[in-house]
């Protein structure tokens, strides 16, 4: 089975934060590359989704709904910054 | 005559018995692949099981060690908390009570550990009693890593989540220690016939 990528966790993002996080930039926490979300690899088929660093493999987001309820570990990333939106 | 064809075994499926589906579940005749991460895909020869943690020794096992022990056919329900169940599945795997056989220890928990890190949480007592395998083939062919091979944990009583796939080891545990979706609010035991998905089912 082939991994997605973070344009397939774009929708649930934009629920929990509330702005388009595709092209915000995240950290590895274990390995230090820097790369937009929506370069993430993303395992949409298991209880929850997983992001993980295209480098290292080590997880950088899980991604839970139950009940209704949208909840983002963001457990191994060391930064995650919306990028400078173009203009007004 | 042994051979089923899968096509009489699709139209089981399809008029499954109610009686054997948990609340919430449908019955599929595929075998979903579930995963949380890449595939890996360990060699044999670099392929080893461990009894770990509280124990009075650590056991290891190799690979043709752990194909030398005595091992079981089975055919049984397996419900996925993603809501499907598959009915009639056989595989062949060693007990766990054939991996403790001999194994002194107080623990009463249990985290099974596999390659690529997930790990989750079981009650000692519930891989025990002829209830819990380490599987090793499917339908009489040797695992696929899709679906956790070369060897997974086999808790059918439990949803599926507590099958570890590419299970590498079980820690035996003085505490209880939620694993990896326990930790994101799957349910700590998760039965399915309670309907035990998530925390505070
Ligand atoms: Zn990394």
């Amino acid at each position: 089975m082939n991994a997605l990528d973070g344009n397939a966790i774009a929708g649930s993002l934009l629920d929990v934060f509330g702005a388009e996080m595709t092209t915000a930039t995240g950290v590895c926490g274990s390995c230090g590359t820097s790369a937009p979300v929506a370069e993430f690899e993303v395992y949409l088929r298991a209880p929850g989704a997983v992001a993980r660093c295209r480098s290292c493999r080590s997880v950088l987001m899980v991604l839970v709904t139950i009940r209704g309820l949208t909840c983002v570990d963001l457990r191994g990333l060391a930064a995650l910054g919306l990028a400078p939106t173009s203009g007004g | 005559m042994t051979p089923i064809s899968r096509g009489f075994r699709g139209r089981r499926d399809a008029s499954a018995d109610p009686s054997r589906v948990p609340p919430g579940q449908y019955v599929t005749g595929d075998f979903p692949v579930l995963s949380a991460g890449p595939t890996p895909h360990t060699q044999l020869a670099d392929w080893s099981f461990a009894i770990q943690g509280e124990v009075d020794e650590p056991r290891t096992w190799t690979w043709d060690e752990f194909r030398a022990l005595p091992s079981e056919n089975l055919t049984t329900d397996i419900h996925c908390v993603t809501k499907w169940s598959k009915l009639d599945t056989v595989w062949t795997g060693a007990s766990v009570d054939t991996l403790l056989d001999g194994v002194d220890t107080s623990a009463e928990y249990v985290t099974a550990w596999s390659d690529g890190g997930y790990t989750t949480n079981l009650p000692l007592e519930d891989l025990t009693g002829g209830r819990a395998w380490v599987a090793f083939a499917y339908d009489d062919e040797p695992l696929d890593p899709e679906h956790g091979g070369p060897a997974r944990l086999l808790v059918p009583h439990l949803y599926f989540w507590k099958s570890a796939k590419w299970v590498r080891g079980l820690e035996l545990k003085l505490e209880d220690e939620p694993g990896f979706w326990e930790t994101y609010g799957y349910h700590n035991y998760g039965d399915p016939w309670r309907e035990q998905r998530y925390w505070g089912d």
